[in-house]
């Protein structure tokens, strides 16, 4: 009877004294799956996945607090490389969040209308407005993320959205005939 | 030495651990369907078995038998079992964080994983030595690990071709493990005896 | 008879259908009255305009150009005046409309005097060569348009063959047989100005065995000197040997690794189209301004190749060859393999158009629905690139592009070989351009947001900053104001105190006179 339970009791002694040495001896630091889901995202910062920018988001996933759908700046796209990347069942983005836009757009400000108050420069997320207060304001369009935080603060409604034609050289063969998008 | 070739002949091909005899089923398909996913399960089954097969049978030679405490042996196998799976969580975790958070539950349910137990029992009753034991560990893992691989290779060209919609998923996977298990029915009589 | 020293895998043994446009010598089209030059007709940036509507240019005149290296000039291929700069529509897939220089031309087709010729080419460097090359507008004539003169430079590379591409695989297409039958010398002169300026040290010219015309014309014409290091190689006519890899396997049977380029394996391989570019440009001073092309197919009555001035509408040529409008079922830019539709007949022709192919109904043959594949292999068989078009059609049907990068989706050539044998009947090259482009966009996007994720931590970063600074500054500030008003109360305390010890003092004094008094 004793040297049952003194074997028990030693084997259990032993191998919690191992396992804590090899806690303190592979500890990892930081969180690279969420570099890996965020290096997926599209980076438009605009928040429609409810979280305040796309990391904030990837940390959500790898929490377990998000589900891959919820991003539709990245859309079907973005949820298939989310799929195979945390080797889950991709599903259909989530509607409460939003639509995925048919072509990507831009922001332009109509200069004639800016009053220069600063405050789109304040809200975009990827500071591609350039002004200052009582200058004029303009939108770097290579660096629009087409997020469209921008429109809501406009005192004067001087934002548009516009769609962002291809270039002849990014231009994309069509799916083959009788394929579903 | 014919032994030792003899043992690993028939734990990967005619007595494999999945296939023949049915034994770690869950990992066999909840871990397939991606290729690099199954191989990291695979090669992380293959050092939990290959450690815990060498860890039961010290256990049970040196501390077990000469005390007479043959009935504390599958508590014992069990602890040996779970104390090498959370230390190849560990190390899975510090090398591939993203295989870890890949395998997910699958990882500590290796602990449940009745092939690795099987070994260990297994061992005890064919009376095998501490060699033997080690390479019948290491034959059954590599026998896991190859029809591991294979089976995700296979479901991940399955997962793209046209099967019908009744069968799609889980259905075609077991329809498929089936004919692996029939095939590898055909190495039977491969080792005489 | 042949004497090819290597063989490629797969191939396919096509009709030719090239010998109803080989029975009369290459004509010149008539003059248009309106040519279209697309600023956009070659691999890399597009071109800026030099000249505005108006403007009177003569032949060969410079019009459009651009500052970046991977790009090449395009010059007026006729005297006329510039009537607009606008979009028309463009020899392309997708059928669009991008920027055109539009010229009315004025019939007296005319030079603006004389011409810069360097018949001493001999004496001219690598870079003096390649500088001509370019601002002749030169591109690869064989099909893809790649700036002739970034190909002529090496680099690091020694070269050790300069090979000219005279297979001519694709069916229907015959204008490089017939220009190697009529101007073989010119060939020949071009091969030795490119072979000066990458330096190569053999020349082998390779011709498939159904061209003996033009291997006969090429073979007189070399003198005792040039057959020194310049070899005609006959190699047997199969589908695609004249694919760059393909025929540089045939020739030298070296293997041009995935991904990487000929020039890795000390190889350079020119279309026989430039190589006559080339001689026009440096000996004869004449920019890229008009090429041979092949007008042919079962809906025009005469076909022949005709030299046309780049710019000329396809109606022009089409009408020129006798196009009959009730046969014509499809117009096709290039061959029936690998050529793309052309939908709006007023399109100009450009550096990159070989032929002009006006099927009728018999040459379309029925429109094919694509059945399930049977995985029965054969596409692997023919493919020239030696992949597994079987599996790229799975994983790209299937969206999967990392997959398809693994079976090395771009060592595509897009031949069209696999699609030709398939029995389904399955468009497979179109699930390869559809996944290249789809990956590219891909890149492109994935690059867009790196930036984005860049600027985005940077404006946390600045943000921080400034909200860090402001609280520094709050900080300095109060301190400054307690020491200020420490410094303060100090003074006001030794003054309160000053002033009571006069007080004191005061009260003293009179006390002891008080006292000194009543004593």
């Amino acid at each position: 009877m004793l040297e049952a339970i003194l074997i028990l009791a030693g084997l259990a002694i032993i191998f919690g004294l191992l396992l804590g040495f090899a806690e303190i001896r592979f500890k990892v630091e930081g969180d690279p799956v969420v570099d890996r889901i965020d290096a997926i995202l599209p980076q438009t910062q605009c928040g429609q996945c409810t979280y305040p920018g796309c990391r904030p988001y990837a940390e959500a996933i790898v929490k377990g607090e998000a589900d891959i759908n919820q991003c539709p700046p990245g859309g079907e796209v973005v949820i298939q490389h989310l799929a195979d990347l945390l080797d889950v069942e991709p599903k259909p983005l989530n509607a409460d969040n939003g639509e995925e836009k048919e072509q990507k757009t831009v922001v332009i400000i109509d200069e004639q209308i800016c009053i220069g108050c600063t405050l789109c420069i304040q809200a975009c997320p990827v500071d591609a407005i350039l002004g200052a207060a009582k200058q004029m304001h303009t939108v770097i369009s290579d660096e629009c993320t087409g997020c469209d935080l921008c429109i809501p603060p406009c005192p004067v409604d001087c934002i548009y959205i516009v769609p962002l034609e291809p270039e002849l050289t990014a231009w994309k063969w069509p799916l083959p005939a009788g394929e579903q998008a | 030495m014919n032994e030792y070739a003899l043992i690993l002949i028939s734990t990967i091909l005619v007595n494999n651990f999945v296939l023949v005899k049915f034994l770690g089923l869950c990992p066999f398909l909840g871990v397939s369907r991606k290729l690099e996913t199954a191989t990291g399960m695979a090669l992380a089954t293959t050092f939990v078995l290959t450690l815990a097969s060498i860890c039961s049978y010290l256990a049970n030679e040196y501390l077990l038998n000469p005390f007479g405490l043959e009935y504390l042996r599958t508590i014992t196998f069990i602890l040996i079992i779970a104390a090498v799976v959370q230390l190849t969580e560990m190390i899975v975790h510090k090398t591939s964080p993203l295989l870890y958070q890949v395998l997910g539950i699958f990882l500590p349910l290796i602990t449940t994983n009745c092939a690795v137990l099987g070994v260990a029992l297994l061992n005890v009753q064919t009376g095998h030595g501490f060699i033997e034991s080690a390479l019948y560990g290491f034959g059954a893992a590599l026998g896991f690990s190859l029809v591991l691989i294979l089976f995700a290779a296979m479901r991940e060209r399955i997962m793209v071709a046209d099967v019908p919609e009744p069968f799609k998923g889980p259905s075609i996977a077991l329809v498929t493990a089936g004919l692996m298990s029939l095939a590898f029915m055909g190495f039977a009589g491969l080792v005489k005896g | 008879m042949t004497n090819a020293v290597g063989r490629f895998h797969g191939g396919l043994h096509l009709e030719d259908h090239k010998a109803c446009s080989m029975q009369s010598a290459i004509v010149a089209a008539p003059l248009p009255e309106q040519l279209i030059i697309p600023l956009l007709q070659h691999i890399g940036a597009p071109l800026e305009p030099l000249v505005k509507p108006g403007d009177h240019v003569f032949k060969g005149q410079l019009i459009a150009d651009s500052d970046a290296n991977l790009s090449a000039p395009v010059h007026a291929p006729s005297s006329g005046t510039i009537s607009a700069i606008e979009e028309r529509s463009i020899p392309h897939p997708s059928g669009r409309a991008e920027k055109c220089i539009v010229i009315e031309t004025d019939g007296k087709d005319e030079w603006p005097g004389d011409r810069q010729t360097y018949k001493n080419y001999q004496s001219l460097s690598a870079d003096q060569l390649r500088t001509i090359i370019r601002q002749a507008g030169i591109v690869g004539l064989g099909g893809a348009g790649f700036p002739s003169h970034i190909k002529l430079n090496p680099g690091q590379h020694q070269i050790n063959t300069l090979i000219l591409n005279g297979a001519e695989c694709e069916p229907y297409i015959s204008c490089d047989a017939m220009l190697m039958q009529e101007r073989p010398r010119d060939i020949i002169n071009g091969l030795k100005i490119i072979r000066q300026t990458v330096n190569a040290r053999q020349c082998l010219i390779g011709i498939e065995d159904n061209k003996p015309a033009a291997i006969a014309a090429l073979s007189n014409c070399l003198n005792d000197d040039e057959k020194q290091y310049i070899k005609i190689i006959t190699v047997p006519t199969l589908y695609p040997s004249g694919g760059e890899k393909q025929l540089i396997k045939l020739l030298t049977n070296l293997e041009v690794p995935s991904r990487q380029h000929p020039v890795d394996v000390g190889v350079v391989c020119h279309n026989v189209g430039t190589a006559i570019a080339v001689a026009d440009a440096v000996i004869e001073g004449i920019p890229l301004i008009s090429r041979t092309m092949t007008i042919t197919g079962g809906a025009v009555n005469k076909p022949a190749n005709i030299q046309s001035l780049l710019g000329t509408p396809m109606r022009h040529l089409l009408t020129a060859c006798g196009l009959d409008d009730h046969k014509l079922q499809r117009l096709i830019m290039g061959g029936p393999m690998m050529g793309f539709e052309i939908s709006s007949m007023d399109t100009p022709v450009i550096k990159t158009t070989n032929c002009l192919l006006a099927m009728d109904k018999q040459e379309t043959g029925e429109p094919q629905t694509a059945l399930p594949c049977i995985r029965c292999g054969e596409c692997a068989v023919v493919c020239p690139a030696q992949l597994l078009p079987q599996q790229l059609y799975w994983w790209a049907k299937a969206r999967d592009f990392d997959k398809t990068q693994e079976y090395n989706l771009f060592d595509c050539i897009e031949c069209g070989c696999c699609s030709y044998v398939c029995p389904s009947h399955i468009p497979l090259v179109h699930y390869y351009r559809f996944a290249k482009t789809a990956i590219l966009e891909e890149e492109r996007d994935r690059i867009k947001s790196d930036r984005a994720r860049d600027r985005h931590d940077f404006r946390l970063l600045r943000l921080e900053r400034k909200k860090q600074e402001d609280e520094e500054r709050k900080r300095k500030k109060k301190e400054l104001l307690k020491k200020v008003n420490d410094d303060k109360s100090d003074s006001k305390k030794s003054e309160i105190e000053a002033a009571l010890e006069r007080v004191k003092a005061k009260k003293q004094a009179t006390r002891e006179t008080e006292q000194s008094r009543d004593s």
